[in-house]
C-alpha cells in the first residue's frame, strides 16, 4: 500500500475520532438505529448514506446530543458523549434548513459561538473574518440572512459551523436546498475548505451522487442498519449485497444457480440461454447466486464478438437519450429487460441502432457481480 | 381600478354606518354645549375641561392604567411560559389536559370566572383593591397571550434552537438569545391584547373590585345608572382618539416593515 494515500480504516494501528459501539436507538416500537458499530477516523469526510427512515439523521442527531442511544456507546476521541449535552461537545452541526439566526447579521451569526466561548473579543473578529473569507461572503457580513440567496445561506451556515472549529462537524444534507449546478460546484468546495481546515466531517444525505463525489467513506443504511461501509468505488464496484448494488446507480440482476469452475463461476440462468462466466470476488458456494451488471460495462454490437463469453441476443424496445449517454432497453428472447449503456461518441443522428433492432449485448468475465444469495 | 359596482357600494356604506354612527354621535356630542345629552346647544370644549377637573374620573383612570400595565405584564410572562411549555416540552403525561385547560377561560362565562375569583379572593381572605383586579386581569388574560404565542411557537423551525444550543448556549441563554427575540412580534401583540383587555373588562373587575380601587368601566357604568353625562361623551371621544392613534400608527408600521423586507428580498436576488 502507497504511504500517502489517505485510508486509516486500512491501518490497524490508528485510532478513530469517533466510534459507535452496539448503539442502538428505538422510539416507542420504532427502532431508528439497530445495533449499529462503526468507526470514523479524524479528518475523514464520511458519508452516511440511505433513504428516508433509515436512520441516518437519527445517528448525526445522536453525534450532537440531541437525542441519547437507547443502549451501546458513542465514543469521541476516547471520550463516552452520551451524558453531555450539545453545548459542551466539540461538536458543530449544519442544518438542512441552515437554521440562519433571522434576527442576527451574517457577522454575529458566525460570532455567536464564539462569543459563547471564552475568546477574547479582538480574537473573535479575527475568526468571523477568517470564517467569512474561507466561504467567500465577505461583502455580506453586515446583511440579515434574509438578505442573501439560497447559496450565500449556506456558505453562511457553514461558516458558522466551522467558527468554533469542532473535532467534528456534521452536515445534515447540506446540499438539499440549491439547484442542480450549484450543487456540484459546491460540492467540490465543500471537499476544498475539508481539505483546507482539516476537520472531520459527516455527511447525512440521500443523494448517492452527493455522497459519491464528497467522501472518503460512504456507510449505505437501511432499516437502521448498515449495510456497507467503504470508499466510493468499492461500493460502486463491488456492492456486498443487492441492496446496496440496487441503491447506488443503475443495476442489471440476473438470478440464476452458480457452479464454481476455479476461479469463476458458470451461472445457468435461462433456458435457451449460454451460461454467464462470471468472477466472484471471494469464493462462494454452488446454488442459487445474483448476477449484478451495470449498464455501461455491457457493450452493444450489431454482431456478436468474437472474443467474449458472455453475449446474449436480444431487440431494442427502448432508449433513453441522456445526452452524454444513451441507455438502450434490450428484451431478451424470454422476456427479461437488459439496461445497457452506450456513450454518444458521435453527434447527431449517426446513432448505430434504433427501436426493433436485433442486436448483441457482451461482457467480459469481470465486469459483473456475483453475489451469495 | 375597478369601479365599485352599485351592490358593493350599498353594503359598504351600510356596514360602515352600521359600525360607526354610534362612535361619531359620541363624538358631536361630547362637543356639546348643552347639559341635555340628546338636544344640541352649540358647539363647547367645556365638557373636557370639566372631566380634567373631575377627581374621581381621573383616579380610576389612573387605576385602571395601573392595573392594565401590572396585569398584562403578569400576563404575557405567564401566558409565554405556558406556551412554551405546552409548545415544547415533548410529550408529557396530560399535556392534552393541560392545553385545553389553558384554553377553557377563553370561552368560560365572564360571569363565572369573576364569581369564582371572587370567592377565592374570600376564602383565603384577600382584601378586595387594586391588587385582585391585578391578579384577575393576569388570570383570564394570559390564556389570549397564550394563544397567540403559541401559534408563533408551533410556526419557527426548531433548528434555530437546536443550533443554539450546538453552538454552546445552555437552555435558558438559547430561549434568550434566540427564541425570544424571534418571538417578539408575538409577545408584544400578546402583550398589547392583554393591556386592551384588561383597559375594558367590566364584568370581572366589578366582582373583584374593592370599596378602595374603582376602574374607568365601572366608573362609566355606574355613573350611567344616574343619567349619561356629556363629560361621559368626552371620556370616550378621549379613548375612540387615542385607539385610533394607536391602530394607524401600528398599522404604518406594519406596512413599512412588509415593504422594507420585500425591498431588502428584493437586493439580495440582485446580487446574486
Amino acid at each position: 500500500m502507497p504511504q500517502n494515500v489517505f485510508e486509516p480504516w486500512n491501518d490497524p494501528a490508528a485510532k478513530p475520532l469517533i466510534r459507535f459501539q452496539n448503539v442502538t436507538k428505538r422510539f416507542g416500537d420504532f427502532t431508528a438505529v439497530d445495533d449499529l458499530s462503526i468507526d470514523i477516523y479524524e479528518r475523514e469526510f464520511f458519508a452516511l448514506l440511505g433513504p428516508s427512515g433509515c436512520g441516518k439523521t437519527t445517528m448525526m442527531r445522536m453525534l450532537a446530543g440531541f437525542e441519547t442511544p437507547t443502549s451501546g456507546t458513542i465514543w469521541l476521541d476516547g471520550q463516552d458523549i452520551s451524558p453531555i449535552p450539545p453545548n459542551k461537545r466539540s461538536v458543530n452541526m449544519m442544518f438542512q434548513s441552515y437554521a440562519l439566526f433571522p434576527h442576527l447579521t451574517v457577522y454575529d451569526n458566525i460570532a455567536f459561538g464564539l462569543k459563547r466561548s471564552n475568546m477574547p473579543k479582538d480574537q473573535i473578529d479575527a475568526r468571523v473574518k477568517e470564517m467569512l473569507r474561507l466561504v467567500q461572503i465577505e461583502r455580506f457580513g453586515s446583511r440579515k440572512p434574509e438578505q442573501i440567496s439560497g447559496g450565500q445561506r449556506q456558505r453562511v451556515a457553514l461558516a458558522r459551523a466551522l467558527a468554533k472549529a469542532p473535532k467534528l462537524l456534521l452536515l445534515d444534507e447540506p446540499l438539499s436546498a440549491l439547484d442542480k449546478k450549484l450543487r456540484q460546484d459546491t460540492q467540490f468546495e465543500l471537499m476544498d475548505i475539508q481539505e483546507k481546515t482539516g476537520t472531520t466531517f459527516v455527511v447525512v444525505t440521500h443523494d448517492q451522487e452527493e455522497a459519491m463525489t464528497v467522501a472518503s467513506r460512504v456507510a449505505v443504511m437501511d432499516q437502521g442498519k448498515l449495510k456497507q461501509v467503504d470508499t466510493p468505488g468499492q461500493i460502486y464496484e463491488a456492492p456486498n449485497s443487492i441492496y446496496v448494488a440496487d441503491f447506488i446507480g443503475e443495476v442489471n440482476i440476473i438470478e440464476g444457480n452458480a457452479t464454481a469452475q476455479g476461479n469463476t463461476v458458470s451461472i445457468v440462468w435461462a433456458e435457451g440461454q449460454p451460461d454467464i462466466i462470471g468472477t466472484p470476488s471471494k469464493p462462494i458456494s454452488n446454488g442459487k447466486v445474483s448476477f449484478a451488471i451495470r449498464p455501461e460495462k455491457i457493450a452493444i454490437t450489431a454482431d456478436k464478438p468474437a472474443d467474449r463469453h458472455n453475449a446474449v441476443q436480444g431487440r431494442v424496445l427502448d432508449i433513453a437519450y441522456l445526452g452524454n449517454v444513451s441507455t438502450y432497453h434490450v428484451e431478451l428472447p424470454g422476456g427479461m429487460i437488459i439496461k445497457a449503456q452506450a456513450a454518444n461518441s458521435r453527434r447527431r443522428d449517426s446513432r448505430p441502432f434504433t427501436w426493433d433492432d436485433e442486436v448483441w449485448l457482451s461482457w467480459t468475465d469481470t465486469a459483473g457481480i456475483v453475489l451469495d444469495r | 381600478m375597478r369601479r365599485l359596482t352599485w351592490f358593493n357600494a350599498t353594503s359598504l356604506t351600510l356596514g360602515f354606518a352600521f359600525l360607526y354612527i354610534p362612535m361619531l354621535v359620541v363624538i358631536i356630542y361630547s362637543f356639546n354645549e348643552s347639559r341635555l345629552v340628546t338636544v344640541w346647544g352649540g358647539f363647547s370644549t367645556k365638557w373636557y375641561g370639566e372631566l380634567l377637573q373631575n377627581e374621581a374620573f381621573l383616579d380610576a383612570a389612573w387605576v385602571t392604567f395601573k392595573v392594565g400595565f401590572a396585569s398584562s405584564i403578569f400576563a404575557t410572562i405567564l401566558g409565554t411560559m405556558g406556551a412554551y411549555v405546552l409548545v415544547r416540552g415533548g410529550r408529557f403525561y396530560g399535556r392534552t389536559l393541560f392545553s385545553g385547560m389553558m384554553y377553557a377561560p377563553l370561552v368560560m362565562p365572564e360571569v363565572i370566572t369573576g364569581l369564582s375569583l371572587l370567592l377565592l379572593f374570600i376564602s383565603i381572605g384577600l382584601d378586595r383593591g387594586m391588587f385582585t383586579i391585578i391578579l384577575a386581569h393576569a388570570t383570564f388574560s394570559m390564556c389570549y397571550v397564550s394563544v397567540v404565542v403559541s401559534s408563533r411557537l408551533v410556526s419557527f423551525d426548531r433548528s434555530v434552537e437546536e443550533a443554539a444550543l450546538d453552538l454552546g448556549c445552555t437552555p435558558f441563554e438559547a430561549f434568550r438569545l434566540v427564541t425570544l427575540p424571534i418571538i417578539a412580534p408575538a409577545v408584544i401583540s400578546g402583550w398589547l391584547l392583554a393591556l386592551t383587555l384588561s383597559l375594558d373588562d367590566l364584568v370581572i373587575a366589578s366582582f373583584v373590585a374593592g370599596p378602595s380601587a374603582t376602574t374607568l368601566p365601572i366608573k362609566v357604568f355606574s355613573s350611567i345608572r344616574l343619567g349619561v353625562s356629556p363629560e361621559i361623551n368626552a371620556l370616550s371621544t378621549i379613548m375612540i382618539a387615542i385607539v385610533t392613534i394607536g391602530t394607524i400608527t401600528a398599522s404604518i408600521t406594519t406596512k413599512r416593515a412588509v415593504l422594507r423586507r420585500k425591498h431588502e428580498q428584493q437586493m439580495a436576488e440582485q446580487t446574486t
